[in-house]
């Protein structure tokens, strides 16, 4: 019965992490009795259980999850997603529209489109198999969708979301988290929509450092009210002041931030509505492209 | 052709090699991790003049679909080097010998890695050899190996890689270009270090049974040392990525509960 390591020590594959009655989980390996490291990343017990916070690594789905994915085809009743990492997803018209719909599913939802969905099913040998009756799950309208890596999600959404709270009620922005890494944004304005991409960034540059959520806290207000105050008298705005901002030390960790490629894509509007959509949020500009579309 | 000649000697009278090493030294090893940005995982090497990079992509959809494994990811190895890594030029078609080596490094990484945490995926693995000074084989294991870990894909342990010799009679570790060439045998190997079990062994030369022996101990070592530095530098590229704020470490007692319950209760890896 003993312990290799520091918590939340940076550990590598093959190294022996704890000897005697303890359980092997995620990152981890069991060989007679003695408990390896897998990966890269954080070591971490809790009770009896050796676990290591992976901190690179590709998106493998899991039952449950909320995923944001790209339609690529749309085969007779079922749309093929892509959700990043090595699975290509599927999508059956059963799990998303209400019955009857038409013979020609593209018309509810087409290549191209951009969807939050649940991972239904998803096992070694077939899937993975999505939905999209659960409550918010809809194509996107608008927004933007912002790439980081998915080893980094648990951390931007928080302990019981604590971290995305965080976020929303100082921006007052639409996001949607996908445990695949891609998240979804709205903002009222392009400065907000920005101290948005730089908060995300931020948590995924730092995630394995402590007190991040009172942090990004922090910068959120700081930086909220020079958006406020900008805005509300133009006169104001002196360049020198947000200069003397840039320099805080937030924004150097952001610039050590590892420049993975970050696709900024904007979502295409204009997209025929689906028919389940839930917005709670944007109903109005539903409607609106719905009367478009009548016009059309 | 190269002007290139035999040393006079391999080992010196006062029992040194050509470059003034001893026989068990090691030439200087550099190893660097994360040195490709889009690579989902890379690691670079130089051992002496010997200079490769390796990349890793996935666990990724695997084209073309027809090599698909049911039960396990694919590990697909690309080891080349480029034209001017040799003095004279390297044709850049895929030789024989590349092809051969990249399926000997796929066997030596193979049996640590879990691919069968991806069915039907792939990972690849792209090598270069930028300059190749001998030892390239050992050399590109290294990187690779290093390369993996950075894209994390789950293994059982790194794995060290080094090439034991033979030159004027006697043994020699981590063969340069002109030992390789104008010594007597070669045997290049790769181990698990904690339980040192054989990935690798290859032999070209002729050896007497204790010389093989005698050499795989030695070999043995020297990859224990080069485990040392793999993860050296794997941690010092990760310990290097927290970024060092000054309030942090002054509240050590804050950094127990908060980061705990912070990263452990995010749903995500709650229920493994």
């Amino acid at each position: 019965m003993a312990v290799y390591f520091q918590k939340r020590e940076v550990v590598v594959p093959g190294q022996l992490l704890a000897e005697g009655r303890y359980r092997a989980s995620f990152g981890t390996y069991d060989e007679d009795g003695k408990i390896f490291s897998s990966l890269v990343g954080l070591a971490e017990l809790r009770g009896n259980t050796v676990k290591v916070v992976a901190l690179e690594g590709a998106y493998i789905p899991k039952e449950g999850d909320l995923v944001i994915g790209t339609i690529t085809i749309v085969a007779g009743n079922n749309w093929k997603v892509d959700i990043g990492g090595p699975y290509g997803a599927s999508l059956h018209a059963n799990n998303a529209l209400r019955r009857p719909y038409s013979d020609d599913i593209s018309e509810y939802m087409n290549i191209g489109d951009v969807i939050a969905a649940e991972v239904i099913a998803f096992d070694r040998s077939s899937g993975p198999f999505l939905g999209m009756k659960g409550r918010g799950l809809r194509v996107l309208q608008g927004g933007m969708i912002l790439d980081v890596s998915p080893a980094k999600i648990p951390r931007i959404i928080g302990r019981r979301g604590s971290m995305i709270n965080v976020i929303q009620d100082h921006l007052n922005i639409d996001t949607m988290v996908g445990q695949n890494g891609r998240i979804w944004l709205q903002a009222p304005s392009t400065e907000v929509l920005r101290l948005a991409i730089k908060a995300f960034k931020t948590i995924e540059a730092q995630a394995h450092t402590s007190k991040l959520t009172d942090r990004i806290s922090e910068m959120l207000a700081e930086e909220m009210a020079i958006i406020k105050g900008s805005s509300a008298s133009e006169k104001e705005v002196n360049p020198e002041e947000v200069s003397v901002q840039d320099d805080s030390s937030d924004i150097k960790s952001e610039s050590e931030l590892e420049p993975e490629p970050e696709v900024v894509t904007e979502a295409e509007e204009e997209k025929p509505v689906v028919v389940e959509a839930e917005a709670e949020v944007e109903e109005e500009e539903e409607d609106e492209k719905k009367t478009e579309e009548v016009s059309e | 052709m190269s002007p290139e000649t035999k040393p006079d000697f391999l080992i010196s009278p006062e029992g040194l090699r050509v470059d003034g090493r001893r026989p068990d030294e090691m030439r200087p090893i550099e190893l660097k991790v994360g040195v490709l940005k889009q690579a989902d995982g890379s690691a670079s090497i130089r051992q002496g003049k010997t200079y490769i990079i390796a990349g890793v992509y996935g666990p990724r959809e695997l084209h073309p679909r027809h090599l698909t494994l049911n039960d396990r990811a694919y590990l697909r190895v690309e080891y080349r080097m480029a034209t001017f890594s040799v003095p004279d030029r390297k044709r850049p078609a895929p030789s024989r010998r590349e092809k051969e080596i990249s399926m000997v490094i796929a066997n030596a990484l193979k049996p640590v890695l879990f691919l069968e945490d991806f069915p039907k995926a792939v990972v690849d693995i792209f090598i270069q050899v930028i300059q190749a000074d001998g030892g390239t084989r050992c050399a590109a294991i290294n990187a690779a190996s290093l390369a993996l870990a950075d894209a994390g894909i789950p293994m059982r342990s790194l794995i060290p890689a080094v090439a034991v010799g033979k030159a004027d009679g006697k043994l020699l570790v981590d063969l340069g270009d002109e030992e390789d060439k104008y010594g007597e045998g070669d045997v290049p190997m790769a181990i698990i270090p904690q339980t040192e079990e054989i990935t690798l062994l290859q032999q070209d030369g002729s050896f007497t049974r204790e010389e093989l022996m005698e050499a795989m101990q030695m070999g043995i070592n020297s990859c224990k040392y080069l485990h040392e530095l793999q993860k050296e530098a794997l941690r010092r590229e990760y310990v290097k990525k927290t970024p060092d704020n000054g309030d942090d470490d002054d509240e050590d007692d804050g950094f127990e509960d908060d980061m705990e319950t912070d990263l452990g209760e995010a749903e995500l890896m709650e229920d493994e």
